[in-house]
């Protein structure tokens, strides 16, 4: 073999690592790209799970998936008394709330004498309210974590997944999404 | 107390790690040879010691010790005891668990039994081993605990997903974990080989039996998961080219290519660089996959099992072990001799030419999976699925199957296409014939088309090698390569009949209706409620006829489990020796009609069957390999004794 075949061989050789190394860039991108990824959710288009919850406050009933499929699209808020960003939420849902949009609630593993205080304190959009203690519905219409909002549309089906917290700029982005589902 | 046992042993089991690897290295150098005998009792107890933690693991599974995290979140008392052991290895630290458990006891394994290679190639294999394990001893004991307590002991568990209550899936993971970890002991191998320039026969022979275990196992593993996606997601299809499945995959066809190429270095002392490069890539697919499969990074239908976090940790595991291996195969590369020559047209030649057709293939599903994150990275958005891949894949497949009928008739170093013409006439015919039957009675798609004809060549073709043979005193490994190239033609078969020949029906059916689906007649009975353990059920009772023959019964369900809940469907399925019923029941279409979907699909259990063939095949030749490896090693045992006494 000359020497300049060696050569080229010897560059070959490195070339798997080189790959390699690209891999691991692109793949170190995808773990650190922003948190607030769209994640299109696996339930999209398909009818909300068969549940029935129990009243999480005195004053409003609980929520069964029965009371979905009126015919109207309405939101489906999963929120809890310790969790930060459903407080910062809380003027979002009111203004939605403000502009007949029907929203009910589930709250994720919490007391009755919180939620009461937490709606005291940052305001009642709700309909209803479920409790649910053990995360069970949670789980079942794909939600990871508080809060998220589901619209759900006249016939039970979830339309949209809202991940995170409502910002005062999503409000028209869940308006446009209710409108669709409307349809 | 015994989840406290369990975790004393992991973290003893880790130092032991540590002590392989730091004895194996200084064993190496000249003033470190008096650690070199520690290193395989250490390694053996390594092994034994993950084992204990994996048992008691299993153990407070079996008990739902409802005070340890993980069972806590991923068992329940009502379910049943088969589904309580599979929870065990069915989540994140567990599977990890049983990641170590089998490294170890795969690293004890060699250091009991192997003892064809030079001490130093094996001191290196260990310390690779060692040091390979110590990444993921370190991922559990920091990042993922098995045996975190939970205070106080929840009421009841959060059960498991109910997709995954099912005895395949209970045994579907651990099957390829085996073939996983079975590749590490060839990448540490590679390691070793690397380290000493140790790269010769005895290199591959060593490692030769540890691939094809691996391989069989991974075999067996795709096969089993790709039927139980068939049936337990009741979409009909049987391979989505999904990240998960394409993660299975990857490694298979890596250690494909491995397992030939490390043939012909054990018998033709040729190709060495690249059977070293092909071990170091086996093992790295599989850590590549397993990174996929956990990190989330890319959303599959499994995303049951994904965390960002844990991603992280084990990327950095795989830069460190895959870099690090990379980095030294481009040092030491250049200093491994060539190996024998040979020419183009040879039984080397037509096993480069398809471990290049399986490499390109890899290339191709390593793109394809990992191309939605490079899109991603441009601000777009896609998904990319068969369309992409059956074509592609495709174009290397088909030459690959081509030279499959054709290599195994060539003879080593130098041959010539005349000598073996007149064999393969036969083959060429049938093809050409299938072909033109298929034109004239057929509107098939181009792909099913080729499929069809090579399955008929291949099927012919792959039985040849045994012409003019002693069927008898055929060597089992013979025996063995014919079995597996006979299931490939019977899996592409299988494969090629299903898309062209699939009947699909979906209609809205009362109670009385009766639905024609291909050669099938199905009547709507009834529809009842049902109750499992653990689920309750509508269940359609169907009759099917095929034909004129007798009614058979089939109950498709659809399923509401309520821990956690969820609801699944039960495909229902009547196979026949030419092909499977497949009957789904949807929602209720409302006016008291049903939702049902039927498939007839001509000949699909012969991918399957074909896929068993294929593991049957690695199988004989595992067998018939290991035995002659063992006739060779008493009989060595037998000289030397000899010599003994005549020295005497």
């Amino acid at each position: 073999m000359n020497a300049e075949a060696q050569k080229s061989r010897r560059w070959t050789l490195w070339l798997p690592l080189a790959l390699f190394a690209g891999f691991v860039v692109l793949v170190l991108f995808g773990l650190l790209r922003p948190a607030d990824r769209d994640v299109a959710s696996a339930m999209i288009g398909k009818p909300l799970p068969t549940f029935d919850l129990r009243p999480a406050v005195p004053d409003r009933p609980g929520l069964a998936s029965s009371n979905f499929g009126d015919g109207k699209p309405r939101l489906l808020n999963i929120f809890a008394s310790w969790c930060i960003p459903c407080a910062i939420e809380a003027p979002q849902l009111d203004r939605l709330r403000a502009a007949g949009v029907e929203i009910d609630g589930i709250a994720i593993r919490d007391r009755r004498e919180d939620v009461t205080a937490f709606l005291a304190r940052y305001g009642n959009p709700f309909s209803r309210i479920g409790a649910d203690d053990v995360s069970a519905v949670q789980l079942a219409i794909g939600s990871s974590g508080v809060p998220e909002t589901f619209v759900i549309d006249g016939k039970g089906v979830i339309r949209y997944q809202h991940i995170g917290e409502i910002r005062a700029d999503q409000v028209p982005l869940i308006l446009e999404k209710l409108e669709e589902a409307g349809k | 107390m015994m989840a406290e046992f369990g975790l004393a042993a992991l973290w003893l089991a880790a130092a032991l790690a540590g002590l392989q690897l730091i004895a194996g290295s200084l064993a190496l150098t000249s003033r470190g040879q008096g650690l070199a005998g520690m290193v395989r009792p250490v390694a053996v107890v390594q092994g034994a010691l993950a084992l204990v933690a994996f048992v008691v693991l299993v153990v407070l599974f079996c008990q739902t010790d409802l005070s340890v995290k993980l069972v806590a979140m991923n068992s329940h008392s009502a379910k049943p005891l088969i589904y309580k052991l599979a929870g065990a290895w069915g989540n994140h630290e567990g599977s990890m668990l049983l990641w170590v458990t089998v490294m170890g006891l795969a690293g004890g394994f060699v250091a009991l039994v192997e003892k064809r290679l030079p001490e130093p190639t094996m001191l290196a294999t260990l310390a690779g081993q060692a040091f390979v394990s110590l990444g993921f001893y370190a991922f559990l004991l920091v990042s993922s605990n098995p045996f975190e307590r939970l205070d106080p002991p929840a009421a009841e568990g959060q059960g498991l997903n109910p997709l995954l209550q099912d005895m395949g899936l209970a045994f579907h993971p651990p099957t390829l974990y085996l073939g996983y970890v079975g590749l590490s002991v060839a990448f540490s191998f590679a390691i070793g080989a690397l380290i000493t320039r140790e790269v010769g026969p005895a290199f591959a022979r060593a490692m030769r039996p540890w691939v094809m275990g691996a391989w069989i196992f991974l075999t067996i593993g795709i096969t089993a998961g790709s039927y139980w996606a068939y049936y337990e997601l009741g979409w009909g299809g049987w391979w989505f080219w999904d990240p998960v499945e394409n993660a299975s995959l990857m490694p298979w066809l890596a250690a494909t290519a491995l397992l030939h190429s490390a043939s012909v270095l054990a018998s033709r002392n040729a190709l060495r660089a690249w059977t070293v490069m092909l071990g170091v890539v086996a093992f790295s697919m599989s850590m590549v996959g397993t990174f996929l499969v956990r990190s989330g990074i890319l959303t599959s239908v499994h995303a049951f099992a994904v965390d960002p976090e844990r991603g992280t940790f084990i990327l950095a595991l795989l830069a460190i072990n895959i870099g690090g291996a990379l980095t030294l195969f481009a040092l030491r590369a250049a200093t491994v001799t060539e190996g024998e020559r040979f020419a183009l047209v040879s039984r080397e030649g037509a096993l480069v030419f398809n471990n290049v057709m399986l490499s390109a293939i890899l290339g191709i599903v390593l793109f394809g999976t990992l191309y939605p994150l490079v899109a991603e990275a441009m601000g777009a958005k896609v998904s990319v699925g068969p369309p992409y891949f059956n074509p592609m894949s495709a174009i290397f497949f088909v030459p690959m199957l081509i030279v499959l009928a054709v290599g195994p008739l060539l003879r080593w170093r130098r041959d010539s296409f005349a000598r073996v013409r007149l064999g393969l006439l036969l083959p060429a015919l049938l093809v050409v014939a299938v072909a033109i039957g298929l034109a004239i009675v057929a509107n098939v798609g181009v792909l099913p088309f080729l499929g069809l004809a090579l399955a008929a060549g291949l099927a012919v073709a792959s039985l040849l090698p045994l012409r003019g043979r002693r069927l008898t005193r055929t060597p089992l490994a013979v025996w063995g390569m014919v079995v597996a190239h006979f299931g490939v033609a019977v899996a592409l078969f299988g494969m090629a009949s299903e898309s062209a020949f699939s009947v699909e029906k979906l209609v809205a059916a009362r109670v009385g209706d009766t639905t024609q689906a291909g050669p099938w007649q199905v009547k709507l009975e009834r529809i009842d409620p049902v109750a499992g353990p653990n689920w309750t059920a509508l269940e359609a009772k169907m009759t099917a006829r095929y034909g004129q023959g007798a009614p058979v019964e089939v109950h498709p369900q659809s399923r509401f489990f309520w821990a956690p809940p969820q609801q699944t469907t039960e495909s229902a399925l009547v196979t026949r020796w030419n092909g499977q019923l497949y009957a789904v029941l949807g929602e209720e279409a409302g006016g008291g009609r049903w939702q049902l979907r039927l498939w007839w699909k001509p000949f699909v259990t012969f991918i399957w069957y074909g896929g068993l063939l294929i593991a049957l095949g690695g199988l004989l030749a595992l067998l018939g390999r290991t035995a002659s490896d063992i006739r060779r090693f008493v009989a060595r045992g037998k000289i030397a004794e000899r010599r003994m006494e005549q020295g005497r």
